[in-house]
């Protein structure tokens, strides 16, 4: 596409020089990789950065428009359900960041060990399923199986103490059983990646550890999690971005629990009763932002500590 | 020339990456105002919409037209209400949605309208609602866009045409803005079979209630006297026993009291039939109870105070319970109190102040109402328009499936609802759930679980901009 601007620059006042002079510099802005980008950024402006601006409106002002300062964010956050939701979050997050952070390197790395290739397609393949399924979907399904009366795992439900579903959804139980339903939605996925991210340390280079005599081990902590760890801190960011976020996994089981678990147990479900129900489009937009900024501030120090987008 | 060269210009500019940048912010900033001017359609709804006074109806209407289609939105139960409707009037243009009817306090209509108000359109004519809280919410500044009934809209012979009281959860400061569906007296199921066969006497006090149950519980472990694992318990029992949780005494105030003997006597029954096994705490609707309670072979259902509406729903429905087996007795009242009872939900039809045929809507919610069964499916609940409930009764006991009369106990208790537990913006039954049942399933009594509850009443009738009495 860059011909096409050609017959434009000629007319540019002083353009014709700058052109000579420095050939190479006028296609610089505009290349074939722009616009490979360009629909990414429109759909980003319109779903992502346009949204963010318009809440950071809707945040700083009151319901008659007029500005309100940070007086919808101390009024949200004094709010007596603002408190418990974002103990809820912070423990899931904990809880399914750590698991996240252990168990897929260490299955990628299983899968990677793994000699036989007919394995490795099938346990690939068996990763990625529950991946696939869609997320209230796969909600829909967590909840038979945390129903003791028709769970395939019933026995387990009714060993632990919990003869009744309103005893397994317990509030206290419930971080722990959000981050395995978002485990077993979500890792497969990221196993995948990380497999992937493995495959690109040269063979030699773990041939000559071998040589070296590195067992298993001691290659994968010198070798394979240090050069892998850039996906990792990658894979946390997402998740620790989409994990701020819980709504479906609360919102199902608080309709399927006839509201014995609060329709305001996260953070981004108190957004939505302030927009909802108490008709506040101000106060759910100033948690909207909230969230936001947290957001951004674990990015930027996963960022900086993973040294993420440094080259090598 | 002049012109061109301001494009050059501006095309210059662009060629520095800090000025495409500053561009680039510039026109998000262009549409964010776009957005921005786009959101400003919030609606003339609620009370608001009263002060109106350009049409006969009373509040500020859109442009009508008579032969507009209607859009209604019903839910499963309904949803041969809105078909029957169909049939008979085969002129009008019917959208009929189905949604979940804000079952399970999902207040999807809320949600809905929400986004409609905001996007200056959408609206759906005729909505039903299973719960009674969208009036107290409609009410509110800014929200719902509910029609009033009562300015015009609806005929006086028509709204006064329901049970007496019935309307008052539809109504907020004199203004009507909904028509019930069904009435949910609560009244009391019992196995007559059962009763007869254990030579038992039905009670008609919570006292004999109570005895009854204690000796329930050594003579025949295992059968049950109730239910209080459902959301709506504190309509059956509390509602029931006079207990001042929920005295809504004006449009924005509330008196609370949970700590009252009233409350505390109700407490304590439940506790007590709880702790001897004959009160159920699982879920009428959830599998485990038809699984552990289900009637027929191993029936256990004794007795169940409950809903004019359980006898569809809950016996023919959950239990499929034999014919000829269950019976109604009068509400259970404390000995030396006044004869009340509680209610539980019971439907509602509302009319969009936006819609386009407000005369076919009104007609749709007259029709549905006024008539006692649809294409030979009878009304699942007891009608809260009078002429149909006559009906509905006399067709209900004609086929035989309840052993005796349970007209008379049914229509009594229809008048006998406690006034003194309003109706909202919030759901009680909420409130309840995540407080006292979630308390329940961890071991803990309802009387010790009784200040929380007080407090999250508080806090969601707070939250909702009530002022809060604690007498």
């Amino acid at each position: 596409m860059t011909p096409a601007r050609t017959p434009a620059r000629p007319e540019l006042p002083g353009g014709r020089a700058a052109a000579v002079s420095r050939p190479r510099r006028a296609s610089r802005w505009l290349r074939p990789g722009h616009l490979f980008v360009l629909p990414y950024v429109v759909l980003l402006a319109f779903f992502g950065i346009i949204p963010v601006a318009y809440s950071v409106y809707l945040a700083l002002t009151n319901a008659s428009g007029g500005f309100a300062g940070f007086g919808n964010f101390t009024r949200t956050a004094r709010d007596y359900r603002f408190a418990p939701a974002v103990e809820h979050v912070a423990t899931y997050l904990v809880i399914w960041l750590l698991a996240l952070a252990v168990f897929v390197v260490l299955l990628a790395l299983v899968v990677h060990r793994l000699t036989s290739n007919r394995a490795r397609v099938f346990i690939r393949f068996a990763y990625y399923i529950p991946g696939a399924l869609a997320g209230a979907a796969s909600v829909l399904l967590w909840l038979f199986v945390l129903d003791p009366t028709v769970s395939p795992v019933s026995a387990l439900l009714r060993w632990t103490g919990n003869d009744q579903f309103t005893q397994v959804i317990n509030t206290g139980h419930l971080p722990v059983l959000f981050a395995v339903i978002a485990f077993w939605t979500g890792a497969g996925g990221w196993i995948l990646v990380l497999y992937g991210a493995l495959n690109t340390i040269p063979a030699d280079m773990l041939e000559a550890a071998r040589v070296d005599g590195a067992g298993p081990v001691r290659t994968a902590l010198r070798i394979q999690l240090p050069m892998i760890r850039k996906w990792v801190v990658y894979m946390l960011i997402l998740s620790f971005a989409a994990g701020t976020q819980l709504f479906v996994e609360p919102t199902l089981i608080s309709q399927a629990s006839f509201g014995i678990v609060p329709n305001y147990y996260s953070v981004n479900q108190l957004a939505y009763q302030f927009a909802f129900t108490q008709n506040d489009l101000n106060g759910s937009a100033a948690i909207s932002i909230d969230l936001l900024v947290v957001a951004l501030l674990c990015a930027g120090l996963f960022v900086a500590r993973g040294r993420l987008f440094e080259t090598d | 020339m002049e012109r061109r060269s301001r494009v050059c210009r501006m095309v210059n500019a662009f060629r520095s990456r800090r000025a495409m940048r500053r561009a680039t912010v510039g026109v998000m900033a262009a549409g964010l105002l776009a957005v921005a001017a786009c959101s400003g359609g919030q609606s003339v709804g609620g009370a608001s919409a009263t002060s109106g006074s350009n049409s006969p109806y009373g509040f500020t209407t859109a442009k009508q037209n008579s032969s507009a289609a209607l859009t209604v939105w019903v839910d499963s139960t309904r949803l041969p209400f809105a078909q029957a409707y169909q049939k008979a009037h085969p002129n009008v243009k019917l959208n009929i949605v189905t949604y979940d009817g804000d079952a399970n306090g999902s207040n999807t209509f809320k949600t809905k309208m929400s986004l409609y108000d905001r996007a200056g359109s959408g609206w759906p004519d005729v909505t039903f609602t299973a719960d009674d809280n969208a009036a107290s919410w409609g009410s509110l500044q800014g929200t719902g866009a509910l029609a009033p009934l009562n300015k015009g809209l609806a005929p006086p012979s028509f709204l006064n045409g329901f049970a007496t009281g019935s309307l008052g959860v539809c109504t907020v400061n004199g203004v009507t803005y909904c028509v019930r569906s069904d009435l949910a007296q609560v009244v009391l199921w019992y196995n007559k079979t059962l009763m007869q066969k254990f030579g038992y006497t039905v009670p008609t006090t919570w006292e004999q209630y109570e005895q009854l149950a204690d000796k329930v519980a050594v003579q025949h472990p295992g059968y049950i006297v109730g239910t209080a694992g459902d959301a709506w318990t504190p309509e059956i029992y509390m509602w029931a026993s006079q207990c001042p949780a929920n005295d809504i005494t004006g449009a924005k105030s509330l008196t609370v009291n949970t700590s009252n003997p009233n409350c505390l006597k109700m407490a304590k029954l439940l506790d007590n039939t709880i702790a001897n096994k004959t009160m159920s705490t699982l879920s009428l609707f959830g599998p485990d109870f038809s699984k552990a309670e289900a009637n027929g072979e191993g029936g256990k259902v004794l007795m169940l105070p409950g809903p004019a509406w359980y006898g569809g729903s809950v016996l023919q429905g959950t239990l499929k319970a034999p014919k000829g087996e269950f019976a109604v007795a009068a509400p259970l009242h404390w000995a030396g109190q006044p004869e009340v009872t509680g209610d539980v939900g019971g439907g509602a039809w509302w009319i969009s102040s936006h819609s386009a045929n407000l005369k076919a809507a009104e007609n749709f919610i007259q029709w549905v109402t006024s008539t006692d069964s649809y294409d030979g499916t009878l009304n699942p609940g007891y009608p809260a328009y009078v002429p149909a409930a006559e009906k509905w009764a006399q067709a209900t006991q004609a086929t035989g499936y309840y052993a005796g009369n349970i007209v008379a106990p049914i229509e009594q208790a229809a008048s006998d609802v406690w006034t003194g537990w309003g109706s909202g913006a919030f759901s009680q039954e909420a409130v309840w759930a995540k407080v006292v049942l979630s308390g329940m399933a961890q071991g803990k009594t309802i009387e010790s679980l009784l200040p929380a509850w007080q407090t999250e009443i508080q806090n969601e009738a707070q939250v909702l901009g009530y002022t809060v009495t604690t007498q």
